[in-house]
Parts: C-alpha cells; sequence; structure tokens
C-alpha cells in the first residue's frame, strides 16, 4: 500500500519545479538572451511590455507573457505536404526529453524533511544521457516530416552533430564519476558541499592542506572534463556556436522551417529548456549544485543545532543558491552565444571527432591513474 | 591568372580558439558594460520620443503628388515614374484634360494615380525621373492602414501629403 | 579581298567608312551606307515616298576618284581602288545615287558636325513636350538628339509659337509646334493614297503644316501618317494617351479585318491592347493598313464578351464547366446524323480551326458545311470587298467550291424540318438572313462565339471563343498567301482559343486520348490538304508563304513597284 503523502509530495515537486521553476526560467532565458543580445549590441531590447494598460514597463518582464499569447494565438500552419503525423510529433518530442531530465536534478538540499530531488535515482547522470539523446528525435523527425528541404538539412546535420557529441558529453563525465565514485547526483553534491566542489576544492577534505592531494592533481583533469563537457553541452543544444542545424544563413531556419504558432515555439522552447538543463548538470557536477562554497553550509548547519534537520530557511537559501548558479550558467550562454561566429560544420565534426573524443579518453586513462597513485585503496 | 592567397600560419594558441574567445567575450562584455553603465546611448524609445525635426534633407519618406502655386496638378502622367519604379508601385491612368478647363493647353493629366505603399521601398527614382518635378519624397514615415486597400494611396490622398510647392519649373505658366 | 576593282555590269564599288562594298547601280547613298550598318540618320527620308531631300539629317561627307587627265593613270590605294578626292562640302544621302568608286564618310567631323548642326536647329522652336507627347520612346527626334545633339540650347530668343492640338481629321490630331516639317505625310497623302490635302503653310520659322481649309484628313488610310511620322506632330486619337509606348509588348499578327490580311504590330501591356499598326511586308500591304482595319481590336473589347461556357436549361443560360459544356455539346451533337446536322463555320476561322471543323464533320457525318460570305466595299489600296480573312483556307480546307452557296440548303433543310441540329462557329445567325422562328424549330443548336450574341441567347450550348489577337493560328489572304496569327493577349475569363474547343468537340466525339497542340493541329493538315504539303507552322515565318495563285493582285503594291522602276523611290 502506498502512502498518500508518497504521491502527494513527488507530484507537488513535479508541479511546482516545472511550472513554477523551469517553464518561467525558459520563457525568461528567452527575454535575457533579448536582453543580453541588446546591451552587447548597444541596444536597449524588449523594455516595454510591463502591466497592460498601464504605463508601468516593469523594464519589459512582461515581454514573455506576450509572447506567448501571442505565439498561441498566431495562426497555425500545417502545409499541406508535411507528413502530419511525425510533423505534430516532432515539436512534442524535443520539448519532453528536456523536462524529463530535470528530475534526477537535485535543486536544493532540503526543505522540510524533503528531498530536493524529484527522483532521487542513483544512476541520475545515466538518466540523463538516456533521455536526452531522444531529443535528438524531436529534430530529426521535424526535418524529415517537413518535406522540404531546408527542414530535411538541417534534421540530418543535427542527428550527426548530436550523435557525435554525445560521446565526448559522455566520456568527459566519466573522470568525474570516477572522482567521486558515485552516480547519484544528489551525493554527489553532498560531497562537494563537504569537500570542496570539484573545480573549486578549497576546503574540508579536498583541500590541499588537508591533505586533499588527490583533489589536487585531479584537479586538472576536472577542469578539462569541464571544458569538454561544457562545450558539448552548446552543440548538444544547437546553440552559436554550433546552430548548424537551424543556421539561417544556410538554411532559413533548419528543421524548423515549416513551424509556425505554437509549434514553432515548442522548438524555441525545447532549446532554451535543454540550456538550462545543461546549466543546471554542469553546475551540479563540477560548481557545487545548490551548495554554498567554503564549507559554509557546514557552519550554517552547526549554527541551526540540529544537525539531522536542515532548517527551511538553510533550505530556500540552497535553492536559491542552485538557482544563481544556473542563471549565472545561462548568461555565460548567452554571451557567447552573441560573440562568437558559427563554425563550419567541418570544424565541427573535426572538433568533436578529432579533438575532444581523443581528449576525453585520455582523461580517463589520467584520472584513473591520479586516483591510482593517490588515494590508496580501502 | 589565379590569385593564391597563402593560408596564414596559425600558432598554437591561435589554433585552440581559447585566446581569441577570450578576446572575444572581452569585447562583447566591454559593450555590455558601457551600456549598462548608460555612457553610451544610441537607441530613442520612438512614439515617445521622434527626431522627426532632426531627419536630415535628403530623408526619403513617402511619395507624393505636389501641386503648383496655381493649384494645377504638376503631373502631367509622363508614366515614366511608373517606369522606373523598381517594385512597381505606381500605377497610373492617364486621361487627357477636356476642352475648357484652366488648363487645357497642358493636354494631359492622371486620372488616376495609385502608389501602393505595401511596395513601394521609399527609394526616391519616382521623384528623380519626374520631367515634372510633381512627385517627391516627404517626411512622413508612419505609413499605416488596416487593409491593404487602406495601403493604397490615391491620387486625392497623394495630393493630400505633398501639398503645394511653388516655383521650380514654369514651363506651364508662362505665355505659351 | 575578293573585290574586283572593275565595276561589273550592275554592281559599283563604293567606300563606306574606309569599307568597300559592292552594290547596285541606282542605289541611294543612304541604303549603301545602310547595307555597310552605318546606319545614316534621317527624317524626311522614306523608302516607300519619293526624297525631296529637305530635313538635311542625313548630311555627310562624299568624294569622288578624280578624272584622269587623257594618258595618266588613276592613282590606287592599298586595296587597288583609285584614291577619293573628298568634297568640301558634304552631300545628303537620302537624293543622292551612288558611282563607281563613290567614297562616302558617315563618321568624320564634317559629317557630326552637320547633324549637330541640324539637330540644333530642328530643336530651336521645339516645345519639348516629351512627357505629354504619344511619341516619346519612339521618337526620332529624342533618339538622334541623345546621339548626335547638343546638350544645351543655345537659343535665347522666345520661341515661335505654333498651332497645338488641331484637330485636322476624324482620327487624327495635329502639334504642329512638335513637327519637324520633314513632309512625309504630304507626300504619303499625295503619292501612296491621292488625297492630297496636306501641305505647308507660311516661311521660314513659321513654316506650318496645314490641311487644306476645305477639307480634312479623312481618307481610310490617314493613320498611316501618324506612323511615319518622326516625331509626335500626328498623332492617333485612339492611342492618344492611353499608355507609353515602353510598356507595350509588340506582337506580330494580322488584321483579320478582310481578305488583304495586313501584317500587323500588336501593342499590349498586361492583357489589353492599345493599338495595332502595319508591320511591313512587300507581298501584302507594303507598309500601310488601313484606319478601320486598326480599329479591329475594338471588337475584343466588346462589354458582352462570353467568359463562361454555358448550357441552356428552360429559358435560362446556366454557367457551367468546360468538361460539362463539351461533352454535352459532343453528346447532343452525336444525337443527329447526317441531314439532320448542319454545322455553319466561318471565313474569319484559322485554317487550323477549319481543319478541326472539317473532321468533326467527318466524325459526326454532318450533312452540310459551308461558311458565311460577308462582302463590304473595297477599294483601290489595300481594303479588300471580301470582309473575311480566310475563305481561301475555307476553300481549300472545307472544299468548299463557291462558299456560302449552301446556307440556301441549310434554310431549306430548317424550314422543311429536316435539319435538327446546327454546329454554328464564330455567326451570328441572326445576322446573316436566319430568323428567330427558322432557329426556334431546331432541337439543338451549338454556338462557338466570342460575344454574347442574340444567336448564343437561342443556343442550347454556348461556348465562349477568342478574338483574332487572342489566339495563334494561319490564314491564306486573297493573293494566296499562307499566314501567322500570333497571340497578343489571354481571352476574358475561361474562354478559350477556338481550335482548342473545336479539338476538345473532336476529341469527346471520336473518344481518342491525345494531348495535341497548335502546330501538330498544323502537322495533321499538311497531309490531309494538298496545298500544305511540306509545310510547318514555324515555316510560315513572320511574312508568310505563296501557297495558291488566286490570279489576284494588290493595287497599292503595282503602283508602288511602277514608281521604284521610274527610280522615284526606294521600294
Ligand atoms: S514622372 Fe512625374 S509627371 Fe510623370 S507620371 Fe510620374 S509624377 Fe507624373
Ligand atoms: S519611392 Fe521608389 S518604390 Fe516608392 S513609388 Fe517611388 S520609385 Fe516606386
Ligand atoms: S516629338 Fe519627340 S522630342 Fe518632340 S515632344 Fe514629342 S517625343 Fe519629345
Ligand atoms: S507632321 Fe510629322 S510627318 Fe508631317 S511634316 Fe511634320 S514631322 Fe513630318
Ligand atoms: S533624310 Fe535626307 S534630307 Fe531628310
Amino acid at each position: 500500500m502506498i502512502e498518500l503523502s508518497e504521491l502527494l509530495v513527488p507530484a507537488i515537486k513535479i508541479v511546482v519545479l516545472v511550472f513554477a521553476v523551469i517553464l518561467p526560467m525558459v520563457a525568461y532565458s528567452v527575454w535575457a538572451e533579448r536582453r543580453v543580445s541588446a546591451i552587447i549590441q548597444d541596444r536597449v531590447g524588449p523594455n516595454r511590455v510591463g502591466i497592460p494598460f498601464t504605463k508601468i514597463g516593469l523594464a519589459g518582464l512582461g515581454q514573455p507573457i506576450s509572447d506567448g499569447i501571442k505565439f498561441l494565438l498566431k495562426e497555425d500552419f500545417t502545409p499541406g505536404h508535411v507528413n502530419k503525423l511525425y510533423f505534430w510529433l516532432a515539436p512534442a518530442l524535443t520539448m519532453v526529453p528536456a523536462i524529463l531530465t530535470c528530475a534526477v536534478l537535485p535543486f536544493g538540499s532540503e526543505l522540510f524533511g524533503e528531498k530536493m530531488v524529484v527522483a532521487d535515482l542513483n544512476v541520475g547522470p545515466l538518466f540523463i544521457f538516456a533521455i536526452a539523446s531522444l531529443s535528438v528525435y524531436g529534430i530529426v523527425l521535424a526535418g524529415w516530416s517537413s518535406n522540404s528541404k531546408y527542414p530535411f538539412l538541417g534534421g540530418i546535420r543535427s542527428s550527426s552533430q548530436m550523435i557525435s557529441y554525445e560521446i565526448s558529453l559522455g566520456l568527459s563525465l566519466v573522470p568525474v564519476l570516477l572522482i567521486f565514485g558515485e552516480l547519484n547526483l544528489s551525493a554527489i553534491v553532498e560531497e562537494q558541499s563537504e569537500n570542496g566542489w570539484l573545480l573549486l576544492p578549497l576546503w574540508g577534505e579536498g583541500a590541499i592542506w588537508n591533505g586533499g592531494w588527490d583533489r589536487f592533481f585531479l584537479f586538472f583533469p576536472s577542469l578539462l572534463a569541464f571544458i569538454i563537457f561544457t562545450t558539448s553541452i552548446f552543440a548538444e543544444t544547437n546553440r552559436l556556436p554550433f546552430d548548424l542545424p537551424e543556421c539561417e544563413t544556410e538554411l532559413v531556419a533548419g528543421y524548423h522551417t515549416e513551424y509556425s504558432s505554437m509549434k514553432f515555439a515548442l522548438f524555441f522552447l525545447g532549446e532554451y529548456a535543454a540550456m538550462i538543463i545543461g546549466s543546471g548538470l554542469i553546475v551540479t557536477l563540477f560548481l557545487g549544485g545548490w551548495s554554498l562554497p567554503f564549507g559554509c553550509d557546514a557552519a550554517l548547519m552547526q549554527m541551526a543545532g540540529n544537525p539531522e534537520q536542515v532548517p527551511w530557511w538553510l533550505g530556500l537559501i540552497h535553492i536559491s543558491t542552485f538557482l544563481v548558479k544556473v542563471v549565472g550558467f545561462i548568461i555565460f550562454f548567452i554571451w557567447v552565444r552573441w560573440t562568437l561566429p558559427r563554425f563550419r560544420y567541418d570544424q565541427l565534426m573535426k572538433l568533436g571527432w578529432i579533438v575532444f573524443f581523443e581528449l576525453a579518453l585520455l582523461n580517463i586513462f589520467i584520472t584513473a591513474g591520479i586516483i591510482f597513485l593517490t588515494r590508496s585503496p580501502d | 591568372m589565379p590569385i593564391v592567397v597563402k593560408r596564414p600560419r596559425l600558432t598554437l594558441a591561435e589554433k585552440c580558439y581559447f585566446p581569441a574567445l577570450m578576446k572575444g567575450l572581452r569585447i562583447t562584455l566591454g559593450h555590455a558594460i558601457r551600456i549598462l553603465q548608460r555612457k553610451k546611448k544610441v537607441t530613442m524609445q520612438y512614439p515617445e520620443v521622434k527626431w522627426d525635426d532632426n531627419l536630415p534633407e535628403h530623408y526619403r519618406g513617402a511619395p507624393a503628388l505636389v501641386t503648383d502655386e496655381h493649384d494645377r496638378e504638376r503631373c502631367v502622367s509622363c508614366q515614366l515614374c511608373e517606369f522606373i519604379c523598381p517594385p512597381r508601385a505606381i500605377k497610373i491612368v492617364p486621361e487627357e484634360i477636356p476642352p475648357g478647363d484652366e488648363w487645357q493647353k497642358v493636354e494631359k493629366r492622371p486620372e488616376s494615380f495609385d502608389i501602393d505603399m505595401l511596395r513601394c521601398i521609399y527609394c526616391g527614382m519616382c521623384q528623380e525621373v519626374c520631367p515634372e518635378q510633381a512627385i517627391f519624397l516627404r517626411k512622413d514615415y508612419a505609413i499605416t492602414g488596416v487593409s491593404r486597400e487602406e495601403m493604397i494611396h490615391d491620387k486625392q490622398k497623394l495630393y493630400e501629403i505633398g501639398g503645394k510647392r511653388e516655383g521650380l519649373i514654369n514651363k506651364w505658366n508662362k505665355l505659351k | 579581298m575578293a573585290v574586283s576593282k572593275k565595276s561589273s555590269e550592275d554592281l559599283v564599288n563604293v567606300q563606306v567608312d574606309g569599307h568597300w562594298i559592292r552594290v547596285p547601280k541606282g542605289t541611294r547613298m543612304i541604303e549603301a551606307c545602310k547595307q555597310a550598318a552605318a546606319e545614316v540618320p534621317h527624317y524626311c527620308y522614306h523608302p516607300k515616298l519619293t526624297s525631296p531631300g529637305n530635313c538635311r539629317m542625313c548630311l555627310v561627307e562624299m568624294g569622288m576618284p578624280p578624272r584622269p587627265t587623257p594618258g595618266e593613270e588613276a592613282e590606287l590605294d592599298a586595296e587597288g581602288h583609285a584614291k577619293i578626292n573628298w568634297m568640301p562640302r558634304p552631300v545628303i544621302a537620302c537624293a543622292n545615287t551612288v558611282a563607281e568608286g563613290m567614297g562616302i564618310r558617315t563618321q568624320s567631323l564634317l559629317a557630326k558636325e552637320c547633324r549637330q548642326g541640324v539637330m540644333e536647329f530642328l530643336l530651336i522652336n521645339h516645345p519639348l513636350d516629351c512627357p505629354i507627347c504619344d511619341q516619346a520612346g519612339e521618337c526620332t527626334l529624342q533618339e538622334y538628339s541623345v546621339e548626335h545633339g547638343n546638350g544645351q540650347s543655345r537659343f535665347l530668343e522666345s520661341k515661335v509659337k505654333k498651332p497645338k492640338n488641331v484637330d485636322i481629321g476624324p482620327r487624327i490630331r495635329l502639334d504642329d509646334e512638335r513637327c519637324v516639317l520633314c513632309s512625309r505625310c504630304v507626300r504619303f497623302s499625295k503619292e501612296v493614297v491621292d488625297d492630297d490635302v496636306l501641305g505647308f503653310v507660311d516661311r521660314g520659322s513659321h513654316n506650318t503644316l496645314a490641311v487644306h481649309p476645305d477639307r480634312k484628313l479623312e481618307n481610310n488610310y490617314s493613320l498611316n501618317t501618324v506612323d511615319i511620322c518622326p516625331v509626335g506632330a500626328l498623332t492617333s486619337n485612339d492611342f492618344r494617351f492611353k499608355m507609353r509606348v515602353w510598356f507595350m509588348r509588340e506582337t506580330k499578327s494580322l488584321c483579320t479585318g478582310c481578305a488583304r490580311g495586313c501584317n500587323t504590330l500588336i501593342g499590349s501591356r498586361e492583357g489589353k491592347i492599345y493599338r495595332q499598326g502595319p508591320r511591313e511586308n512587300n507581298k501584302v500591304n507594303s507598309a500601310w493598313m488601313c484606319d478601320s482595319g486598326r480599329m479591329e481590336y475594338h471588337r475584343l473589347e466588346d462589354p458582352a464578351r462570353l467568359t463562361d461556357p454555358m448550357i441552356k436549361r428552360g429559358r435560362t443560360h446556366n454557367v457551367v464547366d468546360w468538361t460539362e459544356a463539351i461533352c454535352r455539346a459532343a453528346k447532343d451533337l452525336s444525337r443527329f446524323k447526317g441531314d439532320e446536322l448542319a454545322i455553319i463555320a466561318s471565313g474569319g476561322m484559322t485554317n487550323e480551326e477549319l481543319y478541326l471543323t472539317r473532321t468533326l464533320a467527318e466524325s459526326l457525318e454532318a450533312g452540310v458545311v459551308d461558311v458565311v460570305k460577308r462582302s463590304g466595299s473595297g477599294d483601290d489600296y489595300l481594303s479588300h470587298s471580301d470582309k473575311n480573312p480566310n475563305v481561301n483556307g475555307a476553300r481549300k480546307i472545307l472544299k468548299l467550291r463557291s462558299p456560302g452557296s449552301r446556307l440556301k440548303l441549310i434554310h431549306a433543310g430548317i424550314a422543311e424540318g429536316k435539319i435538327k441540329a446546327l454546329l454554328v462557329l464564330g455567326e451570328d445567325l441572326l445576322d446573316i438572313g436566319f430568323s428567330e422562328e427558322e432557329l426556334g424549330g431546331l432541337k439543338c443548336m451549338v454556338l462557338v462565339h466570342m460575344i454574347a450574341n442574340p444567336t448564343a441567347k437561342m443556343s442550347t450550348v454556348v461556348l465562349p471563343g477568342a478574338g483574332y489577337a487572342e489566339k495563334r493560328g494561319s490564314m491564306i489572304n486573297a493573293t494566296g498567301r499562307l499566314q501567322r496569327l500570333n497571340k497578343a493577349i489571354d481571352s476574358p475569363g475561361l474562354s478559350r482559343e477556338d481550335w482548342e474547343i473545336l479539338q476538345g468537340l473532336n476529341r469527346a466525339v471520336d473518344g481518342k486520348d491525345e494531348v495535341t497542340e497548335l502546330v501538330d493541329v498544323f502537322g495533321e493538315m499538311t497531309s490531309a490538304v494538298s496545298i500544305f504539303k511540306g509545310l510547318s507552322f514555324a515555316g510560315i515565318g513572320d511574312l508568310g508563304v505563296d501557297v495558291m495563285d488566286t490570279g489576284e493582285s494588290v493595287p497599292l503594291l503595282e503602283r508602288e513597284a511602277k514608281r521604284v522602276r521610274d527610280g522615284l523611290i526606294v521600294g
């Protein structure tokens, strides 16, 4: 007999996470994209939409809402020459995996005794890879079912690009998992909270003065893994400088050329959702997830007194920390997009197969070697 | 003779993109910071702030027909503008000025003169080609409408926008 | 260089701009230059008219070999021609003929300065009405002033005022300020149509073209003066201010006003015809055509044009689609055989249409097939008394010995009640002697026509056809010349080219399923009709080919030939 609370609590978590956090974040990352790109280009960006019928602009914060309404109200046009079923399925297939993957991301420590993760899987990263690689189907189907040349080329590019970068994505992660010896993302974050972030091993047992020699040597492979992983996330999410599947100068708009209205919006949102999840993953693995730096967590816990129960205010602080880190990464994504020119397709493939693939492979052995040499077998 | 351009030999730093990447990020960040500090202001908040008084002399807004100081329509419907107009926005039906009209000696005038403002690209070719100095690009730029029909300026509307222009050619006004 | 140094019997050596060519004796210098691809600008010269040499635009530099003193050999140049002594004064190229050893320079400084000077004089009093002048765009004054004139006028005095917008005839308006006094119009009226109503009055700068005070320029060829006028002095009331010439697409076609088959150029823009003028064909119409022929195209603008196929149900005609109309017509017609069915075709149909009528008549086993005769008054120039453009085609293709003679039989057949069905092609029966009672007795009447005429009101099936400028095809004119019609514009609404309709009827009757082009129909016809043997539609060319000897001649061409023989004109 399952207890009601066992069903209710995850359900609340899902609803709150998806509808109160992820979707607004998606919408607002679009807004952020526009604002950031604007300031980078010496413009202003959307700054007018505020509260309707008033002159209150709120710096354009109403823009995503009006965009959403616009998308919903636009004519949803299905061209006559498309394969209807797959044409309709494709946008959903890009959005769903992106949202699904957030189930295993720990977005906070605990709140009222509940772990702040929807599904505390002990194969977190594997789950993410399994689901995330499904999103390629959305794009391929969109390209193929549109039955027109640009979407088709975009679809093909996208599938080969995603398949290629998935390999370096996966391989670059192996050293991280080796270091933590753990596949549960919550546990990985907790470990970092206590013993220093992967890229900031400056407290707890990770600190060199506390005997964390292994972590000191492992810092360099971790950094390499971080770079490969981040770049691969760029490629996986089809963002500039790797947005070849939809590059408008060659392919009009790539796989979503034939889409309009909300179906187009789903592609759009799917891309941003993937970006948010990608940022979340990077933050979780390399930058300590929800944890505060320099052992503040432990200090605050001590202040709260009860070592078993995380107080609600600290839980909230952790959630905000996570969000701040993710937002920082999103801004980094945007910043990169408005800085770099697009790669050529052959350069992209070369980078994936000849550079990152080898480096990631090498990195595994180096990490394993360091671990073998510095950690005494238990 | 084909020109052979040698590929530059890239240094290691250039080959691994990173320095260039950082440089790029620095430049864009610099711009962002400058605009955030409000050291630089480029954009104008359009409907509230307008630049109408500063429009340059050569500004090309909506094309319009003008009359001369005797209220004679200058256009004699030579259709050169219709011919030159790159997007074919102009459509003219000429007519003969009937006997008894004050300006019968001009002989020809447009019966209808339509400019499709959905097509017009504000290139100013019509103004340039007109031998009668009858069509000018005015400074009106906010040409709006809620239907396609509304966006077609007919003769009446064109004269409304254009108004009167004095001086200029006087072929028809002298003893003739 | 295969140029012989000695002139042969009828060819002379002439040097044009440094190149030696051989031209027939008696050639005008201007024509010799033309052959050497050195076009000499000209206003008054027209090959079909005498050359008064009054515009002076064609001035060129000329030279002759010196006459050697007895016993002295002429000095020869590198090519073996006698050396030319250039004359200090220019000569007009239009009225002088070439001579052996003559040299012509069209591009020398002298020649250029002459042209520049003439242009300047011509423009002194010219009004520069170009924006309102119908000639603009095809005005030689414009062209030459760009090519040979000065950019600027040095004339500061007031211009001479002359009458403008003068009504000199029912179809023509004269603007004297634009006239360059070339006298082409005067000569045309006098020499070609023997209607000497134009002339010059006053002198000097005030020299003015005028019409005879008691008469008008109203002969049936008057509009030709508008064509030959090199400027916009004479303009056609019909075309006046309708369309600028540079917008128009020109289609080579034929006039179908009478059996002469004058070659025409149809000027149209965006599906509307604006004018029709003659196209030179020295076997048919020289360079002229009659005024009534020019106006033929207005028939296509009839407000009662049929645009949709219709079937009569009860008392009203309902619009149907083509398939239904054709099937219905074919079904109705094939219910009647032999003497019950008659076909009235038209002498205005093209050969292809007539041929398809013939095959249709064969498969329907129609009893009587005939065309309607249509005669009017002809004249001694071009206009023919037979007002059908293609009776000769009907004669040959429908094998009619005397076209129109069998209509009597049809009248009788209908009266007796023997003829129950009628297929009418391009004719209005009520206009040619049939009465409403007569036609009311028919069981079925199918009409192919472009206008909703009274016959259409009585027809059971009405199929909208195309006018002469809306279709392709070929016709044989009065002198037996096979010529081509071309499509200038699309026919209105859903109406179709008549040959397509007939082809549709043929297919519906014989049940075959092939797609054919007009050229295929012509190809079929070449094997079925003997006079077309060995021809192809493309092979007809723009000027046509003679396929029959009708024993007729064109009076105007004969007189022209005589003037050529007399050396008055070039021809
Ligand atoms: S070019 Fe000038 S005169 Fe000619 S039609 Fe246009 S506006 Fe009228
Ligand atoms: S401005 Fe240019 S596009 Fe507009 S009407 Fe004039 S010629 Fe045409
Ligand atoms: S005659 Fe020729 S030059 Fe004179 S106004 Fe007409 S178009 Fe212009
Ligand atoms: S009206 Fe025309 S054709 Fe006649 S003299 Fe004048 S310019 Fe020549
Ligand atoms: S063309 Fe020779 S004088 Fe006119």
